[in-house]
């Protein structure tokens, strides 16, 4: 992987920067919102980039309750951060879309509510980690990621079974895109998850590299403290 | 157009961030690790 990385990198920028051009400037114009439109094409794979992320960090986070697996614990950390930097995205660029479209930044309609409270949820998950270092902590973590990941679906679901301003789902909820713009959205997403992959590969070994310092220095200051 | 154009720029300005936030970490811990060596 080491050595493949430069390769992987330099495809993933030319992934990204194909899907800018293609979202840019190939995708048709809306007939009804014009340009502005095209922010979906970074929004929404956004959200899903952010989604599987999540996901992941559930996964990532149940395997370390029932197994205390150090590898489980890193790939959560890991997962979450990343997941949180999609997130971001999302909650820019949504307003930044409605702002136009809507006539106003925010509403505080379930879809956009669920998705706040979610990057809170990880944005507190990730400071607990920061900030906290007793041995529970990958414990507490993990029980806030699964409550973190609970919110997911609630998001996903909420602009079916409620009233929400959140335009209808196009894909899988019995609402239709033009096959050009999903192309373009399928490409963006792939790149956002080439993107994504090349980060948390690239944070993961970071995380251990980091244990590992850290025991390391743990060790020194134990030796140091022994009495001669 | 000025809408577009900001959600795309803020969209990269959050991915170069966060890249520079993890370049900056890992060298850094490059630091540490030195330090240890010693």
């Amino acid at each position: 992987m080491k050595r493949a990385f430069p390769i992987l990198a330099i495809l993933t920028a030319g992934l990204l920067s194909y899907g800018l051009y293609e979202a840019l400037v190939a995708a048709p114009t809306d007939q009804l919102q014009g340009n502005v439109y095209r922010i979906i094409y970074y929004h929404v794979p956004s959200a899903w980039t952010a989604f599987l992320m999540f996901l992941i960090n559930f996964v990532a986070s149940v395997t370390y309750l029932i197994r205390r697996n150090v590898k489980a614990d890193a790939i959560a950390v890991v997962t979450a951060e990343v997941g949180v930097v999609y997130c971001t995205i999302v909650l820019v660029t949504g307003p930044l879309w409605a702002r136009p479209v809507w006539g106003i930044w925010w509403t505080w309609d379930m879809r956009l509510t669920s998705t706040l409270v979610l990057w809170l949820i990880y944005v507190s998950y990730l400071f607990l980690r920061k900030f906290s270092s007793g041995s529970q902590t990958p414990v507490l973590a993990a029980a806030l990621a699964i409550f973190g990941a609970l919110d997911v679906p609630l998001v996903y679901f909420s602009i079916w079974f409620f009233r929400t301003q959140h335009p209808q789902p196009v894909i899988g909820g019995g609402g239709s895109i033009d096959p050009r713009m999903l192309h373009v959205m399928l490409l963006n997403w792939a790149a956002f998850l080439c993107f994504a992959g090349l980060v948390c590969w690239s944070r993961y070994r970071l995380e251990i590299l980091q244990r590992e310092v850290e025991e390391t220095q743990a060790l020194e200051a134990l030796l140091d403290r022994r009495p001669q | 157009m000025n809408f577009l154009y900001t959600a795309y720029a803020a969209a990269w300005i959050i991915h170069l961030v966060y890249v520079a936030h993890l370049v900056r970490r890992y060298v850094r811990l490059r630091k540490e690790i030195e330090e240890l060596g010693k």
